[in-house]
């Protein structure tokens, strides 16, 4: 079974795998990463983007434009969650750790009961002319259903990088993850660029959604299986590293092939947890991150 | 505090005689099956509480602590017929280590990790158990439990007496690590982890001594449910209802006395258990979200806090 | 209340006595209680794809009240939510009878949801109808359990035989196994690899998947390595639309003979109609298809009535798979207590011991342990699916049964590359 092909094919889908990993953890890079808010709900939202994508996709919509058309409402969905967050927290000055993952593990829970109440607890699914065949390149052969919310990774991650080093609204939302009273000497409001980069977060879960309900059929209930994989990108990139979560989400993606190739599909769930449990006892900081 | 003490004792002997008698004046069975759960959660959420609670450390992974006991105890007593109190231990035991495994690979660094890091033992839990084909894998174990002592008319009054018992140490363990040096200390972790650590509190070491009790509770109350549904399968013994509840359930009781718990449990498994028979378990999951959302924004002190004290500032 | 139900027992043996026939639906009896049936559905969870089973009890309890009940008592049903949950289980089943005091019991869906109960009834000594669990009363052997479902006996090995029974004609001497971790389909994949092996077939891959895999590109591939004759896939909804698509992708050799075999979705509207034409060739178990040498008026008036009300509550507008065995289930359960003149769950048994029952899917027979004494499980090839449209699965011919024999509507079209392009 040791086969060169057998190898490269699964190095190959693990990198498709991770990239979309990838993009499920941006929102989470930039809520968790950044402005450390632990945001469990962060791939039900995804599954939310997912079901919007979905809706849209019924009416004869490319899942990608759909997910374009998305932004906006994610956008102000973010806004009004990070309004709600910190009306509760801000004002007994800060939030602690335990009610914040509290207040979006109950929050979790609400959307994927509203989810499943609204479309049912069957599958859906998205068919679009891609889906079904595959590109063929020598012994490789890469199904378009992978390779196009793939690509769509590395355009978001860059498009979110470049806002954030290089616009000054961008560099703001990084300034205020460090010192909140700089910023307000310098005449910005941290709660309103906090806001801005909540809703940013939130809108990035609607083209995560679009990359995975492309990649196989959805429930309401899938944002859980996620959750583990999710944190430990964000987490071992390094908080805050987004460039690094994409390398991190990869070599996950490429470890669970390789273990689903090799050893059998059914240990590949416990190995991004495996991972991330080995890199916290290991090197805490992460691995692309400056020590704390 | 000593008058205290006494009628904590007297209470806890009243509920202990009443878990032993009730079987004898209360006939029908069904309420031996209901008052199980509505027990096996007062355990969960007492156990939850002391790390969760005193400490202010999140673990979203008490299913996986709960599964590990409840796989345990079928292993034991399928294979060596161990007896049901041995195979509780030895759950408690295991639940420990595996509390002070998981406190020692993440606690050094900040509570949110840890929270994390709990989310993913259960799926690793999950994933060995069905990789293991002598634990059934997913089609699951049967356990036919053994004949029911004759001090307990049936299986499910004899289930519902052992989980009585099982509760109350665990109440009593709770209000022992809450009044002794142990609580004092993981209060200060709570409120400032750095002042603690600055004024000599050994920090570590006291989460690693909460994380073993929390665990061996919740891995106690796993325990004997093969012998409640005769029959173990990952999905449910891993369910992520059981992490859902250890949370809501100190939440919305208040998480700082053994009292918060306990009422939480009682309140929220007994709705849960009616709600099962009325109405949709959908609605009853989209109310334990709202409920949770409702007391983490306004009343993060638990119900607790909202009756018991006099006008209780909502300290955290 | 004890002593005047039985009372009304007493009543109701001697009245019978008396007259027979004559008296059955009268006034005597219509003053009586209502019989209690009491069950345990999945209406939410994992398997809440399988609540439509509820309408065809609904179905039957309607139709039974409506020609006058039964012993002249009309019939109730006590449903509860289970929320697909074995941890559930016990608790409901007390409820229903200890507190309802149902009658008859119909078990929830599955082996694993059954388990927990198994142990109760048996304790108890109650009568009870299973749903869909295989082997479901293989470890307890409780004498007054009977199976809805057509798996027949030995079922944990067997059920899927059919399948193996036709890659034997075929000559296959190497077979790929793979299975999702869940209960069903680990039990068949099991199941499936003992019977491959008596008939000297080598096992040239067997290996298992976590739930929720959506890609299957690596498996399907190192599949094909083992170069397989036919594959043998036990899966659940999601999987099954991840595995077809894979295969569509990745592409399979001409050697595959049959491919298929226990896959859970591809009876279902949702993925028939979601996948269409890609699941042409596909040799699936089912349990009901509306091809010639099956369709009955009684079935089809069955259907008839069926779908408007699946339609409106949002559940699979065909419903082959499940619902017609949950009216059956009813039809069992009258059968019994119509036949020996009860609600005594002894005699009710015996009664289906010794007879065999005519119902909408024909006639059953029970072995000791309450399995069909003849295994009906289908082995179906979908066929000349075109478009997504659900309704030409209504019809003859999409849905051809290979196996077995005595239902037969039509040959294997193999291999399965060929099958698939037509």
């Amino acid at each position: 079974m040791l086969s060169i092909d057998i190898l490269l094919n699964a190095i190959v889908t693990g990198i498709l795998l991770g990239s979309v990993y990838a993009s499920l953890a941006l929102g989470l890079g930039i809520t968790f990463g950044i402005l450390h808010i632990p945001n469990i709900a962060h791939p039900t939202l995804v599954v939310a983007g997912a079901f919007f994508v979905y809706t849209l996709t019924q009416w004869g919509l490319d899942p990608i434009v759909a997910a374009l058309i998305g932004l906006v409402p994610f956008y102000l969905l973010g806004v009004v969650l990070y309004a709600f967050y910190s009306a509760v927290f801000e004002r007994k000055g800060g939030a602690n750790v335990l009610q914040s993952l509290t207040l979006f593990f109950g929050l979790s829970l609400v959307i994927e009961i509203l989810l499943s109440l609204g479309f049912g607890s069957e599958l859906k699914s998205v068919s679009v002319s891609y889906i079904g065949s595959s590109l063929k390149l020598g012994v490789l052969t890469v199904p378009y259903r992978l390779l196009i919310p793939a690509l769509l990774a590395p355009v978001t991650i860059a498009a979110v990088w470049f806002y954030l080093s290089r616009t000054n609204s961008g560099t703001a939302i990084r300034a205020v993850a460090h010192e909140e009273r700089a910023l307000s000497i310098a005449g910005l409001n941290p709660a309103s660029v906090k806001r801005h980069a909540f809703g940013i977060a939130t809108a990035t879960a609607v083209i995560a959604g679009a990359a995975l309900i492309m990649v196989g059929p959805i429930e309401p209930f899938a944002g859980r299986y996620q959750i583990g994989r999710v944190f430990a990108i964000v987490v071992l990139a390094g908080m805050g590293s987004i460039p690094g979560s994409l390398v991190i989400a990869i070599i996950i993606g490429i470890a669970e092939a390789l273990v689903s190739s090799y050893l059998n599909p059914s240990w590949s769930p416990g190995v991004a947890f495996a991972i991330l449990l080995l890199g916290l006892a290991l090197r805490p900081q992460g691995l692309f991150g400056a020590a704390r | 505090m000593r008058k205290n003490s006494l009628v904590f004792l007297a209470g806890i002997v009243i509920v202990l005689a009443l878990g032993f008698l009730m079987p004898w004046l209360l006939r029908n069975p069904f309420y031996f099956f209901a008052g199980y759960v509505v027990l096996q959660y007062v355990t969960i959420a007492t156990g939850w509480n002391i790390l969760g609670g005193y400490a202010g450390y999140i673990n979203f992974g008490a299913a996986g602590f709960f599964g590990a006991g409840v796989y345990l105890s079928a292993f034991l007593f399928t294979s060596f017929g161990l007896p049901l109190p041995l195979c509780i231990l030895a759950a408690a035991i295991v639940g420990a280590i595996l509390g002070v495994l998981m406190g020692y690979l993440t606690l050094r660094i900040q509570g949110v990790y840890f929270a994390i890091a709990t989310l993913g033992l259960v799926v690793v839990l999950e994933t060995i158990v069905h990789n293991i084909s002598g634990l059934g894998g997913a089609s699951g174990m049967a356990v036919y439990g053994p004949r029911p002592p004759a001090w307990s008319p049936g299986p499910s009054q004899y289930n519902f007496t052992v989980m009585v018992v099982i509760a109350v140490v665990s109440v009593a363990l709770a209000r022992w690590v809450e009044i002794s040096w142990i609580g004092r200390g993981l209060r200060a972790v709570r409120a400032s982890e750095d002042a603690a650590e600055c004024s000599g509190v050994p920090t570590l070491r006291l989460k690693l001594v909460a994380c073993a009790l929390s665990g061996a509770v919740l891995a106690a109350a796993g325990a004997p449910y093969p012998f409640y549904t005769s029959f173990v399968e990952p999905v449910t013994a891993f369910s992520l209802i059981i992490g859902l509840n250890a949370i809501a359930m100190p939440l919305i009781g208040g998480t700082r006395t053994w009292v918060g718990p306990v009422i939480g449990a009682l309140l929220l498994a007994s709705v849960q258990q009616i709600a099962t028979v009325t109405i949709s378990s959908e609605l009853n999951i989209l109310f334990v979200g709202a409920v949770l959302i409702a007391f983490v924004a306004f009343a993060p002190g638990g119900i607790s806090d909202l009756f018991g004290r006099k006008k209780g500032r909502a300290r955290l | 209340m004890k002593t005047r139900r039985q009372f009304h027992k007493l009543m109701a043996v001697t009245a019978a006595g008396l007259a027979a026939p004559a008296i059955l639906g009268s006034k005597v009896f219509a003053q009586d209680k209502p019989i209690r049936v009491g069950a345990s559905v999945s209406l939410t969870g994992p398997l809440a794809s399988t609540k439509n089973g509820q309408i065809g009890y609904e179905l039957w309890r309607d139709d039974v009240n409506a020609a006058g009940g039964l012993l002249g008592r009309k019939v109730e049903l006590v449903i509860y939510d289970d929320q697909s949950s074995a941890a559930n289980v016990p608790a409901i089943y007390s409820k229903l009878v200890d507190v309802d005091a149902c009658d008859v019991l119909f078990s929830p869906y599955g082996a694993n949801l059954s388990a927990p109960v198994m142990p109760f009834i048996k304790q108890r000594d109650l009568f009870m109808i299973g749903m869909f669990g295989l082997a479901g009363n293989d470890v307890a052997k409780h004498d007054k359990f009977f199976h809805s479902g057509p798996w027949g006996p030995n079922s944990g090995r067997d059920w899927a035989r059919g399948f193996f029974d036709l890659a034997k004609a075929q000559g296959v001497k190497k077979i790929a196994i793979i299975n999702a971790d869940l209960e069903f389909s680990k039990n068949a994949a099991k199941g499936g690899a003992d019977v491959a092996k008596e008939y000297g077939m080598e096992v040239v891959f067997n290996q298992s998947y976590p739930p929720n895999t959506s890609d299957f590109s690596s498996m399907i591939r190192n599949i094909n390595a083992g170069d397989p004759e036919a594959i043998f896939i036990a899966s659940y909804p999601a999987d099954s639309t991840a595995i077809i698509r894979g295969v569509k992708e990745i592409g399979i050799s001409d050697k595959v003979k049959l491919f298929g075999g226990a896959m859970i979705g591809p009876q279902y509207g949702a993925l028939l109609g979601s996948l269409g034409p890609e699941l042409n060739g596909l040799v699936n178990s089912h349990t009901f298809v509306p091809e010639p040498t099956m369709q009955t008026p009684a079935i089809k008036s069955f259907f008839d009535r069926y779908t408007p009300i699946a339609v409106k509550q949002g559940v699979d507008p065909l419903g082959f798979y499940i619902p017609p065995f949950y009216y059956v289930a009813g039809q069992l359960a009258a059968a019994a207590i119509t036949g020996s003149k009860s609600v005594d769950p002894a005699k009710m048994a015996a009664f289906l011991h010794a007879n065999a029952v005519d119902t909408i899917v024909g006639k059953i027979a029970f072995t000791e342990i309450g399995d069909w004494k003849e295994r009906r499980v289908l082995m179906v090839q979908l066929r000349g699916i075109k478009g997504n449209d659900l309704e030409q699965f209504r019809n003859p011919g999409h849905q051809v049964i290979l196996d077995p024999p005595s239902l037969k509507t039509g040959e294997l079209a193999a291999p399965y590359n060929k099958a698939r392009a037509s």
